[in-house]
């Protein structure tokens, strides 16, 4: 009895298994976008996706790849787990999808270079590459690299480098304070930046170097009064999310002097929950920004960014702000033109060294770690309306300036990769 | 014989189920999924050994599921460096950091059951994970801890590259986790854990002392717990700070609550149900998580027996044979119960078209039809499907009660005779 | 240092009057009801994002009034028509049922706001700074906090122990079945403490969502701290609630300024500690890292060695 409603029960999961069934089309050219799409981290997933959809969209309408093949962005979630991530990994690979791009979470990052160097190895017939837009953790383009990993964003001594490259001009910045997560990144950055600001101004001196538990803290006062009891004019911080915006905050309440040199100070939701408080104080290391159009008079780019406006931004909430996004894509368009084939490996040669014009300058995805060098700004909180901020962001009134360019060559870094090829 | 065939028969038609299942579903997602479900099996059960038969709530049992799992990870990468271990038994490393741990924490929070034991178990919970991602040297920071499972030493001539070797793997650790727990249930410990939880005072005065019972079935339940980290780390292999974390103990509460607490065979329902709607729900719409919170609050709100309550709610119905009876007010019920659902299901589709996909101008599709999300027409559709559904469902709802009625009126009748 | 310290104190005082406005209404809630609401931090969210709307629509006064009664309504919904069905189950269905909510909650906020933060500024009128504070600014709105904080917890004082309904709540919340033996409509008081409980919480979002961030997650991130509150106070004790706040404020504030790890604590000692092995990172961390898990620590060793928390006056 018992017996005959379990296994009626089974055959009814068997059943509802079958819901799983993949889908194969052979006309376009796909690529996954494995990302959190849900959950706390949903909203810079969902925006990470619009902007390929764009970009695939332009790719498209002036007539795709290979003559005439059409790109397609197929979404997956992680819902930001690792674990998740590598499942989906597999249902992508299922739908004949041999190419994935994802950013978000190093720790999702890393479990995919590693899942991949895996399969590749194990089913030499279904290779895949993977695109990587803002995983930064150096270590994926030194001791951890791989073949199959491409990354298109400045990592973490890159953009420490172009930080103390500009603090290196500001005699008036005396003391440091570092103020960061309790996390291997935020590590990262503390001792990267004392390493640095050591070799480049010795007589900075660094008064502070502060951990907090990621995501814990509500009120950033006490650590703000630390900062001004340590009388730094300038505070470096990797934090980003809540950290980020809570820590800026706070030091607008206490009428704080000193300025902060941040990774993620303009990231998707800062501007907003920040907004006036970052006024000349928040400033941010990024490879591109809406108003850099203006500033170089450069209008064909400025439609670039306004038919994103149009389209993609839920009325400016969410304007476009990976700059590195087009890059990728356009850097993939032209590697699967140049290879002649959208197979993995080929695309991996192609890109592998090839040098790319962007409206800003020349950027090459180098070939011995597979690191995007590009040029980097320096830029700063600003009110909208005042100079060449012509537009602000996420409907906040404030926008970004330029205060520094540090060019590409400058940004690169040495690297300990030995890159293992596969045959070609 | 047949005696033989009626014990263990549905053993059999587990074993064969389970090898047959992946070669039916052979894509590489699919047998990543039924994975994944063989180890969210053990863990639920292994949550169940506790808050079914102990009753004890925690909201921390992924520590053990986690620790376990790093334990697991680090001995896999010993093997790989040569340590005589077999991979088949690496689970059990998992198993053994799950006791240690549980024995640890078990003494020092099973003291009370109930709320506090509750409460102490979310504090440690946050204090793990928050300290998961201090220590990097253990829990590998952000990117955790990575191995490869093709090493060298192992028992059978799998070399374990293919997804479907481990699918096997972690078949066979289900199975025997299954009749150990299962058998756990009819030891002395098991039976004493059930009077703990009904009575503690009781079982004192008849000279258990509550806290050790606790603590003991605690610890076998981190043991089984840590044996699912264990394959979790073969699965996968990586494993990363968020394994220790609020997600997969939330997770596992779930499973094991919409599977049903009061039936040894529930949380294995509820592991694949979940784990089935996790993974291709989050495929098929943007709004999985709404849906999955509403079935849950609707499952605590009208199935509290969970899925195995509603299931042996039935059983004496069927014996009786007046199962025919219940099925047609099901039917009748079942057409409003749709209506409602497919226009609360429009209504949620519309609105997340609305507020977040790429375009809300293009026009969506739902059920092969497609339409513009701003005109009114599906609103009004949608909004008349939620008020008709809503209304016959009512009325239907009467029509169930009576049969239900009715059917306990002749089987009281019937035992009567 | 004195200056530290005396900002310190007024930080930690903005940020416990802040938590003891959250965790007054749980306190009322689990004490009275015997469920631990998940979805409390919810209801603070909630405040937060009717707090944004209305502002926008007519301004951060009214906002202050309306969103709270809105979520105070939403609440006693939810106890009439989710809680009191459930209360047969037992209290495990009740948390549950919560935690359902709470995933529900946060759900709807991300479908009606979206999933980014939204810009809630401080009102233009408390944007100064109000005096300095030995070089620091203090800013207006932390003392308009501070001064709604204060209000809230006289009226409350006010609520119940002047008037006939608050006596009733007081004697529930120690003696449950000895009202409901008197004859007094305790679902009626169950709904009135659960909306009045989900208002304060809302309130609390409507001041906190500008104090911090309002954002999808927002509840999940205050979630835990607030149990913390009410578990540390005890059971059933407003006033242990309101140590507890402060308390627990204090600990996060003040251990920021401690930069010592386990190494310098036994090098008082003149013990050296060769850090190796899995956990040699234990050695490095400084306690001002581990401020905010602090209280999770401190849960943890009261439940164990207190249950009743320091001013409980029974066990759950």
């Amino acid at each position: 009895m018992k017996r005959k409603l379990l296994l009626s029960m089974l055959m009814g999961i068997a059943l509802l298994t079958m819901i799983v069934v993949p889908a194969v089309a052979q006309d376009t050219i796909k690529i996954a976008f494995v990302e959190g799409m849900s959950g706390p981290f949903a909203g810079v997933g969902d925006a990470g996706y619009k902007h390929y959809q764009y970009m695939a969209d332009l790719i498209n309408a002036r007539g795709g790849v290979l003559g005439g093949k059409k790109l397609e962005i197929v979404p997956f979630d992680t819902k930001s787990s690792p674990k998740e991530a590598l499942i989906v990994l597999k249902a992508a690979i299922d739908q004949g999808i041999r190419i994935i791009t994802q950013g978000n979470a190093s720790s999702v990052a890393g479990a995919l270079i590693e899942a991949l160097n895996k399969h590749n190895e194990r089913n030499p017939d279904q290779q895949v590459i993977y695109l990587n837009y803002a995983a930064i953790t150096p270590a994926f383009t030194n001791e951890l690299c791989s073949f199959w990993h491409f990354r298109f964003d400045a990592h973490v001594d890159m953009k420490i480098a172009a930080i103390t490259d500009y603090i290196k001009t500001r005699p008036e910045i005396t003391k440091v304070y570092l103020c960061n997560q309790d996390y291997v990144f935020g590590h990262a950055v503390s001792d990267t930046a004392k390493q640095m600001l050591a070799e480049k101004r010795p007589d900075i001196q660094i008064v502070g170097d502060t951990f907090t538990p990621l995501g814990k803290v509500k009120d950033f006062s006490p650590y703000v009064s630390k900062i001004q009891a340590s009388g730094a004019q300038a505070v470096i911080t990797g934090n980003w999310g809540a950290d980020m915006s809570l820590l800026v905050k706070a030091a607008k309440d206490a009428g704080l002097g000193a300025q902060f040199y941040t990774f993620y100070g303009s990231g998707l939701g800062a501007p907003a929950a920040i907004a006036d408080a970052g006024i000349g104080k928040v400033i941010s290391v990024i490879e591109w920004h809406f108003n850099l159009a203006v500033e170089d008079n450069k209008p064909e780019d400025e439609k670039f960014f306004l038919g994103y406006h149009e389209k993609y931004s839920d009325g400016g909430k969410s304007p476009f702000y990976y700059g590195r996004i087009r890059t990728t894509m356009e850097m993939l368009a032209a590697a699967i033109d140049k290879a002649g084939s959208a197979k993995a490996k080929d695309i991996a040669y192609a890109l592998e060294g090839m040098e790319y014009d962007t409206p800003y300058g020349k950027v090459l995805m180098r070939a011995e770690d597979h690191q995007l060098i590009q040029p980097l700004y320096l830029m700063v909180y600003a009110k909208k309306g005042e100079g060449t901020v012509k537009y602000d962001s996420e409907n906040s009134g404030v926008g970004f300036k330029t205060i520094g360019r540090i060019e590409a060559e400058n940004t690169a870094m040495p690297t300990t990769c030995q890159m293992q090829r596969p045959a070609k | 014989m047949k005696h033989y065939l009626k014990q263990f028969g549905i053993w059999f038609a587990a074993v064969i189920f389970c090898i047959v299942l992946p070669l039916i579903f052979n894509s590489g997602f699919s047998r990543s999924m039924l994975s994944q479900m063989g180890i969210a099996v053990i863990f639920a059960l292994s949550y169940n050994m506790m808050l079914g038969q102990g009753g004890m709530l925690s909201f921390g049992h992924a520590v053990y599921y986690g620790l376990g799992g790093f334990l697991a990870m680090h001995a896999l990468n010993w093997v790989g460096d040569g340590w005589p271990l077999p991979l088949e038994l690496v689970p059990l490393m998992g198993g053994l950091g799950g006791v240690v741990a549980g024995l640890v924490f078990g003494w020092l929070s099973t003291d009370r059951a109930g709320t506090t034991f509750a409460l102490i178990s979310l504090g440690i919970g946050e204090l793990i994970a928050a300290s998961a991602l201090m220590l990097p040297s253990f829990f590998g920071g952000e990117e955790g801890v990575s191995a490869n499972r093709m090493v060298d030493t192992t028992l059978t001539s799998f070399r374990f590259g293919q997804q479907i070797e481990v699918y096997y793997l972690i078949v066979a650790w289900m199975l025997v986790c299954i009749a150990l727990m299962y058998l756990q249930t009819k030891t002395p410990l098991g039976r004493v854990a059930n009077a703990v939880r009904d009575n503690p005072e009781r079982a004192a005065f008849i000279g258990y002392n509550a806290r050790v019972v606790r603590t003991l079935q605690f610890t076998l339940a981190a043991f089984f717990a840590g044996i699912a980290g264990g394959l979790f780390a073969i699965n996968y292999e990586i494993i990363n700070a968020e394994t220790v974390g609020a997600i997969p103990s939330g997770n596992v509460l779930m499973m094991t609550y919409i599977g049903g607490v009061g039936y040894f065979f529930g949380p294995i329902l509820g592991a694949v149900l979940v784990t089935l709607m996790q993974l291709t729900l989050a495929g098929i719409t943007h709004a999985w998580l709404l849906y999955f919170g509403l079935l849950f609050v609707g499952m605590i709100l009208w199935a509290p027996g969970g899925l195995a309550g509603l299931i042996m709610m039935h059983e004496p119905v069927w014996k009786a044979g007046l199962m025919s009876r219940l099925l047609r007010a099901y039917a009748i019920i079942a057409v409003p119960a749709l209506v409602l659902f497919l226009g609360l299901m429009t209504l949620i589709e519309i609105n997340y078209h609305l507020s977040l996909s790429v375009n809300p101008d293009e026009p969506m599709s739902l059920f092969g039809i497609s339409f513009r999300a701003q005109s009114i027409a599906p609103w009004l559709v949608s909004l008349c499907l939620i008020g008709i559904g809503f209304f016959f469902f009512r009325k239907a709802q009467r029509v169930v009660r009576r049969s239900w009625n009715e059917v306990a009126q002749q089987m009281k009748g019937a035992a009567i005779q | 240092m004195l200056e530290y310290v005396l900002f310190s104190l007024l930080n930690s005082l903005v940020l416990g009057m802040l938590l003891f406005m959250l965790s007054s209404g749980l306190t009322l809630i689990f004490s009275m009801m015997g469920v631990l609401n998940f979805a409390h931090a919810s209801f603070y969210m909630l405040g937060a994002y009717f707090g944004y709307q209305i502002s926008t629509w007519v301004g951060f006064w009214p906002a202050l009034v309306i969103a709270p009664l809105l979520v105070g309504g939403l609440g006693a919904l939810v106890e009439r028509y989710g809680l009191r069905s459930l209360h047969k189950y037992g209290h495990v269905a009740e948390l549950l049922f919560t935690v359902g909510l709470f995933y529900i909650i946060e759900e709807s906020v991300n479908l009606i706001w979206g999933r980014n933060a939204v810009m809630y500024p401080i009102p233009k009128i408390l944007d100064f700074p109000v005096f300095k504070l030995l070089g620091a600014d203090v800013s207006a709105y932390r003392m308009f906090m501070l001064l709604i904080s204060m209000g809230m917890f006289v009226g409350l004082y006010l609520v119940l122990t002047r008037t006939r309904i608050g006596l009733i709540i007081q004697a529930a919340l120690t003696h449950p079945e000895g009202v409901n033996a008197l004859g007094h409509n305790v679902p009626a008081v169950f709904m009135l403490v659960f909306g009045g409980g989900s208002a304060l919480a809302g309130l609390a979002g409507v001041i906190g969502g500008i104090f911090l961030i309002t954002e999808p997650a927002m509840a999940a991130t205050l979630g835990p701290i607030v149990f913390v509150v009410i578990v540390v106070g005890g059971m059933g004790s407003l006033t242990g609630a309101f140590v507890a706040s402060l308390l627990l404020a204090a600990i996060q504030t003040f251990a920021v300024g401690i930069e010592y790890s386990l190494t310098d604590l036994f090098a008082l000692f003149g013990w050296r500690v060769d850090a190796t092995g899995f956990f040699r990172d234990i050695w490095r961390i400084q306690l001002s890292h581990t401020g905010p898990i602090l209280p999770y620590l401190f849960m943890v060793l009261m439940l164990m060695f207190r249950p009743k928390g320091l001013m409980g006056k029974r066990e759950s």
